[in-house]
């Protein structure tokens, strides 16, 4: 499972750090997501990217299965 | 569709059967028409919508905007429309479109991100702990609206924009009548007008003299003009300290209502983070909900919504969505409550919610903590609720120890 994230359509919410803050944290300078694993393979670390992604209100993240 | 009935004739109910349950007709609504023709107090006739999963497809619509000159009054002695009608300054960016309301987005959300809220932890804890040695020199009773709840949420919104503390009464002062029931609109206006000018003054002397707070450095940044910097400056300051205060109050009001949820938030801290979203979800302060217009013909499940017509997207009853959050009237800290739409969807999510939760978090842990036997001061009394303002919640909040 590999995350992408669009940092031009992500608002800065922090929705995602919020869900899972070992796997995404914000920019100082704008506030957009930093994906600090973009393929998670632990069955835990997958299950809190769906959460992320289901949760982001901009639609910056998306999954490639 | 032809012949839909019309059950929303005149503006948004807000006649609540139970002080912290939204409008019985609303839930049926949600069941039976759930975007539902509504014709506005001013006679202009939209959309009311009340599912949780409907609610956020629109929120997150590209196709629906969110400017200022398309909302309409929600209800006739909506607050919020003197906003709408008053001489703003611009900068307002919870009405604006991409990609005006990129440019500001992007220019604070490095200001507000969850690791940043977080190290102001320490600083919001002693501000909640002066509070608390304060109404203890006082009291019992102590009103923790006033003593509590509003200056708090002022102090932290204040030290964060960089509002000095030499200034901090007048601005108390304007948004305490901005906050009060029984303002005329001219009062409100009036004091409208002293929040402006305070503003006004403080982006001029922050332009000589940088300190080291955020309205500095946005007019450092050299992005947004003298009036730009006022508008957005009273944004955060109005959605930050109406919105945080109410929810503290309103929030511990809850809890001495339902001992039981009460006593199991005081017997493992540990639950204080799902609490905080459980109230959010449950009490879902933003009451009016929030308006979208498609700037386009949309179809969603069947519905037919033309352009220029305006869709209120009801938040407190999408929070009560049994679809979404099981037995959804009961307040359950343990439940998962996150995906509530309290701060609204899509690219206007609300952007100080870290600073919120953490407030939030902290204010009912101190409370909490500090008073093992709080409870309601006058426990037979009706509690005079804020239906008709734009952020619900109580007027006051008696209460002993
Ligand atoms: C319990 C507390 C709060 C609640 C319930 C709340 C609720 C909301 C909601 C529902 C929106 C979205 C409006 C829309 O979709 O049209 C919003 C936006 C906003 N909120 Fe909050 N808010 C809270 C606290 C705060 C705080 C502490 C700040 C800090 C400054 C803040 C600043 C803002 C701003 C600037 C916007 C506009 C965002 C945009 O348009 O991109 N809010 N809030
Ligand atoms: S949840 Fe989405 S919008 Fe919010 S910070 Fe993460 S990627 Fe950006």
């Amino acid at each position: 499972m590999r995350v992408e994230a669009d940092t031009e359509v992500c608002v800065g919410s922090g929705m995602c750090a919020l869900t899972a803050s070992h796997l995404f944290d914000q920019s100082d300078e704008d506030g957009s997501v930093i994906l600090l694993d973009p393929e998670p393979s632990a069955p835990d670390a997958q299950r809190a990217v769906r959460e992320a992604v289901g949760r982001c209100p901009s639609g910056a993240l998306s999954l490639v299965e | 569709m032809t012949d839909m009935v019309c059950p929303i004739t005149n503006g948004l109910p807000t006649h609540r059967e139970q002080p912290l349950d939204p409008p019985e007709v609303l839930g049926q609504l949600r069941s039976e028409q759930p975007i539902a023709p509504m014709t506005f107090p001013d006679g202009h006739r939209g959309w009311l919508v009340t599912r949780h999963d409907q609610v956020k497809a629109i929120l997150a619509d590209p196709r629906f905007s969110s400017r200022a000159s398309a909302k309409h009054l929600a209800f006739p002695s909506d607050r919020a429309a003197l906003d709408l009608e008053g001489d703003m300054p611009p900068g307002q960016f919870e009405h604006m479109d991409p990609p005006e309301h990129t440019k500001y987005r992007k220019l604070l959300a490095g200001q507000f991100t969850l690791r940043r809220m977080k190290q102001l932890t320490p600083r919001i804890e002693k501000i909640a702990a002066d509070h608390v040695a304060a109404i203890r020199r006082q009291g019992p009773p102590a009103d923790l609206v006033k003593d509590f709840a509003v200056p708090m949420s002022a102090q932290v919104i204040c030290e964060l924009l960089g509002i000095p503390v030499e200034d901090r009464e007048r601005f108390e002062a304007a948004s305490s009548s901005l906050l009060s029931l029984d303002i005329s609109p001219e009062e409100a206006m009036g004091a409208m007008g002293n929040l402006l000018g305070l503003l006004g003054e403080l982006v001029q002397r922050k332009a000589v003299e940088p300190t080291d707070d955020l309205l500095s450095g946005l007019v450092s940044s050299g992005e947004l003009n003298p009036a730009e910097l006022v508008g957005a400056t009273l944004l955060l300051l109005v959605a930050g300290h109406e919105t945080t205060a109410n929810q503290l109050a309103l929030g511990t009001y809850t809890l001495l209502r339902e001992p039981e949820q009460m006593a199991k938030l005081r017997a493992d801290e540990s639950l204080i983070e799902g609490a905080v979203e459980e109230l959010l979800r449950y009490l879902t302060i933003v009451h009016i909900g929030v308006q979208r217009t498609p700037l386009e013909e949309v179809e969603i499940d069947g519905v037919v919504l033309k352009p220029g017509e305006a869709v209120l997207l009801h938040l407190p009853t999408a929070n009560r969505d049994p679809k979404r959050f099981p037995d959804p009237d009961r307040l359950d800290v343990t439940r998962k409550a996150l995906g509530h739409l309290t701060f609204s969807h899509g690219i206007h999510q609300c952007l100080g919610q870290q600073l919120a939760r953490i407030e939030l978090r902290v204010g009912y842990s101190t409370l909490l903590r500090e008073f093992p036997e709080l409870r309601l001061a006058e426990p037979d009394v009706e509690l005079p609720m804020r239906s008709n303002m734009t952020v619900y919640g109580v007027h006051r909040l008696p209460v002993a120890w």
